[in-house]
């Protein structure tokens, strides 16, 4: 019995699982042909389901998928760069045995000639069965889902939204430390233009885990919307500017790099960039088994020292986000 | 005293305050209509001291959004055969479409014409709207 129970806590690699994220089952219809535009489209069950099928297909190896979505494909339409979103879509349906279509620059598309993000959704539609954008335009995917007739999934709006990025560290949550409810979560940096950040907190929030710290400069803190909304769902905040006067209280702490693109003065950008670097010397207050998150990729934010530190998960978190987005887009195929 | 004969069909706008006639007469853009159309400004009221009242002939579909983000404490009379069938307050509006722009420069809405700025309210008392695209919070102001 005892080995039984040990056997429910602990996954392939020996580590931590949670039962109540990992193993609850909801109905997979739910989920089929629905669009995922924000987090806010699936319900926390839903989340679970994913994140519940992600963990799953990494126990049972990737090689056991290859004919899962044989015959279905995907359409990815970048329509600013993007190399690991758009990869990771694209294994992900490579490894089910689908196919790929679709651009990674506007330039190359009919959007240089003038088409609308509705008219493409539409046109799109009778090529593919499942679609993932990318726009530099906050709430471009939300319009493609409503004139599309597959689902469609935001693969990042502007400083918005990145929800498969939120499913891809929910699913490294889970899997590296366990129960939410029991979790101090630090995000750091630009909190104000990363949408990791911002897709990530509210989810989190819904899912009621212990309390949230929020460090960044006073330019890049969380914009007021998200944090009334935060507040609102009554998960604990605290605010700093300070990163090591609250690292040892830390059990997830979230990088989060400041966003060139997202600025419109270069100098502001150069002022704040370096802001918070985190380093050996900076691990060394932290807590032995939290762990160090980074939706990727790092410019200076993380020290390369800190790479070989096993608290350091930010590459595994890249092999759970295939993962997540293997389960996502099967469930929304009705493929499982 | 000045006189203005009443109305037999058609809508009053009543308790509007002084001062925010002028704006709704201009953001319906009622001198454009077709019907007699009286503004009247700064008229005693036991109730604000002074008020604004708008009286529109022959019409009684009018955007009550907009007032209600003008001057939520506007009250709507409609008239049917000069007498008052309904009265409301128009109160601010939980959902607003197209009226005003979104305030987030990045925001899809102020690029794409398919996508019609589309808000619903966060605070009451600042008038601020979340944006249905983008989620930012715009505040209306005239």
């Amino acid at each position: 019995m005892v080995l039984v129970c040990l056997l429910a806590y602990y996954g392939r690699e020996g580590t931590f699982i949670l039962p109540s994220l990992n193993r609850k089952r909801v109905s997979a219809v739910a989920i089929r042909g629905k669009s995922l535009i924000s987090p806010d489209d699936f319900t926390v069950e839903e989340l679970q389901q994913v994140v519940t099928t992600a963990n799953e297909m990494m126990d049972t190896g990737i090689d056991s998928y290859g004919d899962l979505c044989k015959g279905k494909i995907l359409a990815t339409l970048f329509y600013e760069p993007s190399t690991r979103t758009r990869l990771s879509f694209e294994t992900a349906m490579l490894r089910m045995g689908g196919s790929v279509l679709g651009f990674g620059d506007a330039n190359t598309s009919s959007v240089s000639k003038g088409e609308s993000i509705a008219d493409t959704a539409r046109v799109i539609s009778y090529y593919a069965d499942v679609a993932v954008m990318r726009h530099p335009k906050e709430g471009a995917p939300k319009l493609a889902a409503q004139y599309a007739t597959i689902p469609f999934i935001n693969g990042g709006d502007g400083g918005h939204q990145h929800p498969t990025q939120t499913l891809t560290d929910l699913v490294t949550i889970a899997r590296y430390k366990g129960d939410l409810a029991q979790q101090v979560v630090a995000f750091c940096g630009d909190l104000k233009f990363g949408r990791t950040v911002h897709s990530l907190i509210r989810t989190l929030a819904r899912m009621q885990v212990k309390k949230f710290v929020l460090i960044s400069p006073e330019e890049l803190t969380l914009p007021t919307h998200l944090y009334r909304e935060v507040q609102a769902k009554g998960v604990p905040m605290e605010v700093t500017t300070c990163l090591e006067e609250v690292i040892p209280e830390v059990d997830v702490l979230y990088m989060t790099r400041i966003q060139r693109e997202r600025f419109f003065n270069e100098a502001d950008y150069q002022r704040l960039k370096d802001t918070y670097i985190l380093d050996a010397r900076k691990m060394e207050g932290a807590k032995r088994d939290m762990i160090v998150m980074h939706p990727l990729p790092r410019v200076n934010e993380i020290a390369y020292e800190i790479d070989d530190d096993p608290r350091a998960i930010y590459f595994k978190q890249s092999e759970c986000g295939v993962y997540a987005r293997m389960a996502l887009m099967a469930l929304q195929l009705g493929v499982m | 005293m000045m006189q203005v004969t009443s109305i037999s069909e058609g809508i009053v706008l009543d308790h509007i305050t002084q001062g925010n006639g002028l704006k709704i007469f201009s953001q319906l853009n009622l001198a454009a209509l077709d019907h007699p159309v009286v503004l009247l400004m700064n008229v005693p009221s036991r109730l604000l001291g002074r008020k604004d009242i708008i009286k529109i002939q022959n019409i009684k579909d009018i955007d009550l959004a907009m007032i209600g983000l003008i001057d939520p404490s506007t009250t709507v009379n409609v008239i049917e055969g000069g007498q008052i069938i309904r009265k409301h307050k128009v109160g601010i509006p939980e959902t607003v479409k197209g009226l005003f722009k979104c305030s987030n420069p990045r925001c899809v809405t102020n690029s794409d014409t398919y996508a019609e700025p589309n808000f619903r309210l966060v605070d009451a008392r600042n008038r601020e709207y979340a944006c249905e695209y983008c989620e930012e919070t715009t505040r209306y102001r005239l």
